[in-house]
């Protein structure tokens, strides 16, 4: 890549959300915004390489892309047989001299940020769809790759995200922070959206997953903007130490030959050092011990779950009494059956096989389709000394399972039965 | 921008409502009219008759067929509706949330057919 490939690449990576918005701001029009930005870039690839990188990258693709709008706005006001478009300029110009409010120029690119992530994440789009044009608008992802981290068709991709924005126009959702009564509200579905896109990429699906896994990083990228903007937000603070809690092993999680190592097996020098000191520090915050929204408090219990794992120093030195504290507690905000799964297992390590699998019950009816349950199953039976019950929970799971790399575990764990 | 919003119950909760619960429910839409006022302009509004009342008219192999009761049966029915001007979807939405709890409102934006139409 050329230097000026890599220094368009790398203003894209880092400005592209707050280019958005500042054009956003400007003119109000999401469907001019993103070609223009489009054009700009384009007009850049073609440029640079030419006539040098300019001293302000961004400010090169602003000014580009601004002319391209009010080139765009100027054509459809010839088009409607309106005034020409000085009077558009002299709107925008008269209404920034005076709103006073916003005079700090920091301030006011942080806010717009705020504001286009808030469009994005808005509650009234679907949350997947939410979750993708988040990607793509405030991070710039591109949409082969947003398709790729969410295992469609990039066709579909592209298709959600258009009709994402095609709402976001025509049902009026506004570029705008609403009221501090509203406000958290609306930061805990910011934070679902990019929970979600990280969790994408740890689906198990096809394709190259290590792919997928640095596309799950873009959704940690997505939270550390926001946070810039809301340094103290205790929803984005507790989602963040879970991300990279989860993160940090991901060297970790996979064999060379692409199988999967479980948690107790996995070489502990391959996890990120570095990530898991910043989450255990995002978790000793201040901002989590105060009164938080549910979601919030259930970020942070999943993420000291998580802690508990990776800063034990090694898998028999883990304080399985503590982790099934913080599953009652996870319990008590959430109550989901997984959970109970998940605490079941901690039981069992805790206080035994049989401990564990009296956690187990009642769980059939809520998880009739989960390889999990008979795999977790199967894994106490045998540490319980019943061969043949473990051997009919494995046949479950594997019968259960459509992932192949995990189907290819259970079936090793069941042939090593005796 | 110009929004129709949609009441919908089901006519049981209104039935079995008490009197209270009723005149709690009045001072809900009295509200969401003040705030539509505060914010922007109501337009039109009106309840709804029950769909006991409702008449559908389609047409069949290019015959006019007329039909007693409305064009789909659901649990919950279209109780009224407001024809309403508010700056965005999130006052649309703040304005909706003061009408009764035990409603279902849907928020749909009019698509402005002609340049002139806009207020």
């Amino acid at each position: 890549m050329s230097w000026a490939e890599d220094a368009l690449a790398t203003v894209v990576r880092e400005e592209w959300g707050r280019l958005t918005s500042l054009l956003l701001a400007h003119f109000r029009r999401l469907d001019l915004v993103e070609d223009a930005l489009g054009d700009a870039i384009e007009a850049a690839a073609r440029r640079w390489p030419a006539d040098g990188v300019p001293d302000n990258p961004a400010g090169w693709l602003h000014t580009t892309a601004r002319r391209r709008i009010l080139d765009r706005l100027r054509a459809e006001a010839m088009a409607q047989r309106k005034a020409p478009l000085l009077l558009v300029e002299h709107d925008h110009a008269q209404s920034t001299a005076t709103d006073g409010t916003r005079a700090d120029p920091g301030d006011l690119v942080e806010d717009d940020l705020l504001r286009l992530v808030l469009m994005c994440a808005h509650p009234a789009l679907d949350l997947a769809a939410a979750s993708a044009l988040s990607l793509r608008l405030v991070l710039g992802v591109a949409t082969p790759d947003i398709a790729r981290l969410f295992l469609v068709s990039e066709a579909t991709m592209a298709a959600r995200i258009t009709r994402a924005k095609k709402k976001i126009v025509a049902a009026g959702i506004p570029f705008a922070v609403p009221s501090a009564d509203v406000l958290p509200q609306r930061l805990d579905t910011v934070a679902h959206t990019a929970y979600l896109a990280f969790t994408a990429g740890y689906a198990p699906g096809s394709g190259p997953d290590a792919v997928r896994i640095t596309l799950a990083g873009e959704a940690i990228r997505l939270v550390r903007v926001v946070l810039r903007g809301r340094p103290d937000e205790p929803v984005l603070l507790a989602l963040l130490a879970l991300m990279l809690l989860q993160h940090s092993r991901r060297d970790a999680r996979v064999d060379d030959s692409g199988a999967i190592v479980l948690l107790p097996d996995q070489d502990r020098s391959r996890w990120r050092r570095d990530e898991i000191d910043e989450a255990t520090r995002l978790l000793g915050s201040r901002r989590l011990t105060g009164p938080v929204t549910v979601q919030t408090a259930a970020y942070a219990v999943q993420a000291r779950i998580a802690a508990e794992h990776v800063t034990a120093p090694s898998a028999e030195a883990t304080d399985w009494a503590r982790v099934v504290g913080h599953y009652d507690d996870l319990l008590a905000l959430s109550p989901s059956p997984s959970a109970r799964l998940a605490r079941a297992v901690a039981v069992a390590e805790a206080h035994g096989p049989q401990a564990g699998l009296d956690g187990l019950d009642g769980l059939d009816d809520e998880l009739p389709l989960s390889h999990r349950l008979p795999a977790v199953r199967a894994e106490l039976l045998t540490r319980a000394g019943d061969t043949q019950g473990a051997h009919a929970a494995y046949d479950l799971a594997i019968e259960r399972c459509d992932n192949d790399a995990e189907r290819a575990l259970l079936t090793q764990r069941r042939d090593a039965l005796a | 921008m110009r929004y129709v919003v949609l009441v919908a119950f089901e006519p049981s909760t209104w039935d079995l409502a008490t009197p209270q619960q009723r005149d709690s429910w009045m001072e809900d839409h009295a509200q969401f009219d003040r705030f539509v006022a505060a914010h922007g302009r109501c337009i039109a509004t009106a309840p709804l008759a029950g769909v006991d009342d409702a008449t559908t008219v389609r047409h069949v192999d290019g015959r006019r067929v007329v039909t007693d009761g409305p064009f789909a049966e659901t649990v919950e029915i279209l109780a009224g509706y407001y024809d309403v001007e508010l700056p965005d979807l999130d006052v649309a939405i703040e304005a909706a949330a003061l009408l009764p709890s035990a409603f279902s409102i849907e928020i749909r934006p009019t698509i402005v057919m002609h340049e002139d139409e806009v207020g």
